[in-house]
């Protein structure tokens, strides 16, 4: 077996396209580290690959579904998640997973992630946050923490960021975890709580961006990053989301950790179990 | 040596793909037995790309293919058939 | 070539008899007739009545309606139930069309086959949110960025708003286009007979599922009419879709060639079947000295002028477009060099209709504008002195 035949065996190929490999993301971004675990969950969940379908946006994490072997699209700035709402309700079927950036979902689609956490859609978003809007040559998002430098905030940011998880969380998100691209067993075993759970489960990863976000901020390289995670991160299972915001550049500790996993009825088993008692036997049942 | 070696039901394998690798050298720095090292050489981007240096000390834990963000790197357990 | 596929309407959404109500409740029956299964909209005036109904209708049929946080929303949200399979639409007025513009082009660029109801009203802006207007019509053809093609209908009646709607979902399943169907505040208001025939009198197209296995499929590898054959979300082709500039594999290629190609394909699918697409009503052209010719709202409002006019023993023509993109060029030319001059009246005053029937006609006859600046109808006395004085 030669050196690159061997690299079939990994997980990951199966899900990949092949033929448009190198990919576009830099070197040590973590983008690409995230797509490893998120094929290792998939198979430990038994999702057939063709029951599954990636939605993502526009930017670099948006890019992930132009290289994932699946029923894949590629659609607008912010929308992957309104797309998705479609796919997921036209065919309960299917496995629909969003996986985008943090200035693709929560700041241009910010209104399109709360609804869809609020009406507890059966989906899996999984958020790459980077802070920054890379693709673009890194202008700040709204998770960049304060006095980060973008190339729209040169003098740091002083505006108030997001809290991704406690946003999820407090619009009704059923699964809220976050973790970081250096724990990477843990994202992968989120991934697998994330896509067994029925409703809308939520993952933030912060990740490298070490072309960008590092650079600008002075800040290392992506093993730099990865270490500062491996020293600072904490976790705290169940942690109240309204404490795990990151609103400095290089705070003490980031929190990490599966902090919300109730049980809720998702969107279409509420409309059927409504529409049913209200028509009766008019009702047709959708998706069951 | 020779009986511990005996004793190892176990071996770790590392492939590497070098025309994938972007020379992050994220897979040496996170690699838990010090297996793998960056090559001299050059890929045809000219990125340097990881080598399986040290098969010995491989675990085959597999956190090299975990963390490559490029796909570039596997590593996995093979089991080590009778007679091997 | 994937052939047209039609097939006769479910009767589970078609409610077969006589009924009296307005343009936007048959505009939804008349949906639910051609299969539509999925709409995802946003409320607003004059459009609501659309999705009120679809929302009352569809669980009685089997489907979804969601009305989703806004327009932008909407607008995508239709577009994933079509990946995963159904027919689908959303429905929407005034600002809410200019919202949706970048998924009109998103759908243009993914050839999902899909209906865009536009129940116009007055603008800019807030515009006359009560009123009508035409004043969209460009707008529908060019308002997303870049270079696409689209169908546009227009109904000027209730019994229309039901009949060409069908179309409307026909000729999305067969182009792989986004379909605008152009209503107004007046039909969409308008409350008048409607007869809604049996299922099996209703012509449904199908849409043009590939045949081929997954490892020769592409999926955007056109048939001989320029259209690609279609697959959806859950079939085992793990196709990839994009709104990059793409190739028939679907993958993005950025340079000018791939964007040449793709562009020109867009354009053309249309352009070179327009022929079959056309779609227009004529009388008393052949001996006319002047054709009125209109759509929608003021097509109806026309044709009292032009009875008043041929009283007057003006030998008037008319000519009312169905179908008004793509435009039926050679049809107008060919008009042009017969008659003194077209009377083109509609809902704005930029000549939205007339202002492309001048183009066309090169000054072989005079294109006499009657424009209206919206919030009601033309008075037809003001089409009757536009063509009195057409007719000198």
């Amino acid at each position: 077996m030669s050196v690159v035949e061997g690299i079939k065996e990994n997980p990951v190929e199966e899900f990949l396209r092949t033929d448009r490999l190198p990919h576009v993301w830099c070197s040590g971004c973590g983008i690409g580290t995230t797509v490893n675990c998120f094929a290792r969950a998939v198979k430990e969940c038994g999702i057939p690959l063709n029951d599954l379908a990636i939605v993502s946006g526009i930017g670099c994490t948006g890019r992930v579904a132009g290289y994932l072997r699946l029923d894949s699209f590629h659609t607008t700035h912010g929308r992957a998640i309104a797309f998705a709402t479609g796919l997921h309700l036209a065919n309960p079927e299917l496995k629909v997973v969003v996986y985008s950036g943090d200035g693709d979902l929560v700041g241009i689609g910010g209104n399109h992630f709360i609804h869809a956490a609020r009406r507890n859609l059966d989906i899996t978003v999984i958020l790459i946050n980077n802070f920054t809007y890379a693709m673009t040559g890194g202008q700040v998002t709204p998770t960049a923490p304060l006095d980060s430098i973008e190339t729209t905030t040169p003098y740091g940011v002083f505006e108030q960021n997001f809290n991704l998880p406690h946003l999820a969380a407090s619009c009704g998100a059923v699964y809220v975890a976050r973790w970081t691209a250096y724990h990477v067993m843990q994202v992968k075993k989120a991934m697998v709580e994330a896509l067994n759970k029925k409703g809308f489960s939520f993952i933030e990863i912060i990740a490298p961006c070490p072309t960008i976000y590092l650079r600008r901020n002075r800040l290392g390289s992506a093993i730099d990053e990865l270490k500062y995670y491996k020293e600072h991160s904490v976790i705290q299972h169940g942690a109240d989301t309204r404490d795990v915001g990151i609103d400095i550049r290089r705070p003490e500790k980031i929190i990490v950790g599966k902090f919300v996993d109730i049980e809720k009825p998702d969107y279409l088993t509420a409309m059927n179990e409504h529409l049913g008692e209200v028509l009766g036997d008019k009702y047709v049942r959708w998706g069951e | 040596m020779a009986t511990a070696e005996k004793k190892k039901k176990f071996r770790g394998v590392v492939y590497v793909a070098p025309e994938r690798c972007k020379g992050c050298a994220i897979c040496v720095e996170f690699c838990p037995t010090g297996a793998i090292t960056m090559s001299d050489r050059f890929n045809s981007k000219g990125y340097h790309y990881p080598e399986f240096t040290y098969p010995d000390k491989c675990t085959g834990c597999g956190l090299c293919g975990m963390y490559c963000p490029d796909f570039a790197i596997y590593g996995f357990r093979e089991k080590i058939g009778e007679g091997a | 070539m994937a052939e047209i596929k039609y097939t006769t309407a479910d009767p589970k959404g078609v409610l077969t008899g006589i009924h009296y109500m307005d343009g936007n409740h048959a505009a939804c029956e008349g949906a639910l007739a051609a299969g539509c299964r999925f709409a995802a909209g946003y409320p607003i005036t004059p459009s609501t009545e659309v999705v009120e109904r679809f929302s009352a209708r569809i669980p009685l049929v089997g489907g979804v309606f969601i009305q989703m946080e806004d327009e932008i929303a909407s607008s995508i949200c239709l577009q994933g139930a079509v990946w995963a399979g159904l027919k689908a639409m959303t429905v929407t007025s005034g600002p809410g069309i200019s919202l949706m513009q970048e998924h009109i082009g998103l759908a243009a660029c993914l050839e999902t086959p899909c209906v865009f109801v536009n129940v116009q009203r007055g603008g800019p802006s807030t515009g006359l949110p009560t009123l009508p207007g035409q004043a969209d019509m460009q707008q529908c053809r060019w308002g997303s960025h870049g270079d696409y093609e689209v169908i546009a209908l227009s109904p000027s009646t209730v019994q229309e708003s039901f009949d060409f709607i069908i179309d409307a979902f026909n000729l999305a399943e067969i182009y792989r286009v986004p379909v605008f169907f152009m209503m107004d505040e007046c039909v969409g208001h308008m409350t008048e007979k409607l007869v809604i025939p049996e299922a099996d009198k209703i012509k449904v197209v199908e849409r043009r599922y590939t045949s081929k296995p997954p490892e020769e499929y592409l999926p955007f590898k056109p048939d001989p009419d320029l259209v690609p054959e279609m697959v959806k979300a859950g079939d085992g082709y793990r196709f990839h879709v994009t709104g990059l500039t793409h190739d028939e594999r679907g993958y993005p290629v950025i340079n000018a060639q791939a964007q040449k190609e793709m562009v020109y394909r867009l354009v053309e699918k249309v352009e070179k079947n327009a022929p079959k697409i056309w779609r227009y009503e004529e009388d008393e052209v052949e001996d006319a000295d002047v054709v009125v010719l209109s759509y929608g709202i003021s097509a109806r409002v026309a044709l009292k002028a032009i009875e008043m006019a041929r009283e007057k023993g003006i030998r008037v023509g008319r000519m009312r477009l169905i179908v008004v993109w793509p435009f039926p060029e050679p049809r107008v030319k060919e008009i042009a060099s017969k008659v003194k001059a077209i009377v083109v009246p509609e809902l704005n005053i930029r000549g939205q209709v007339a202002r492309e029937v001048e183009r066309i006609v090169e000054g072989t006859c005079r294109v006499v504008r009657v424009p209206h600046a919206g919030g009601t109808v033309h008075d037809p006395q003001e089409i009757l002195d536009a063509i009195m004085e057409a007719a000198k």
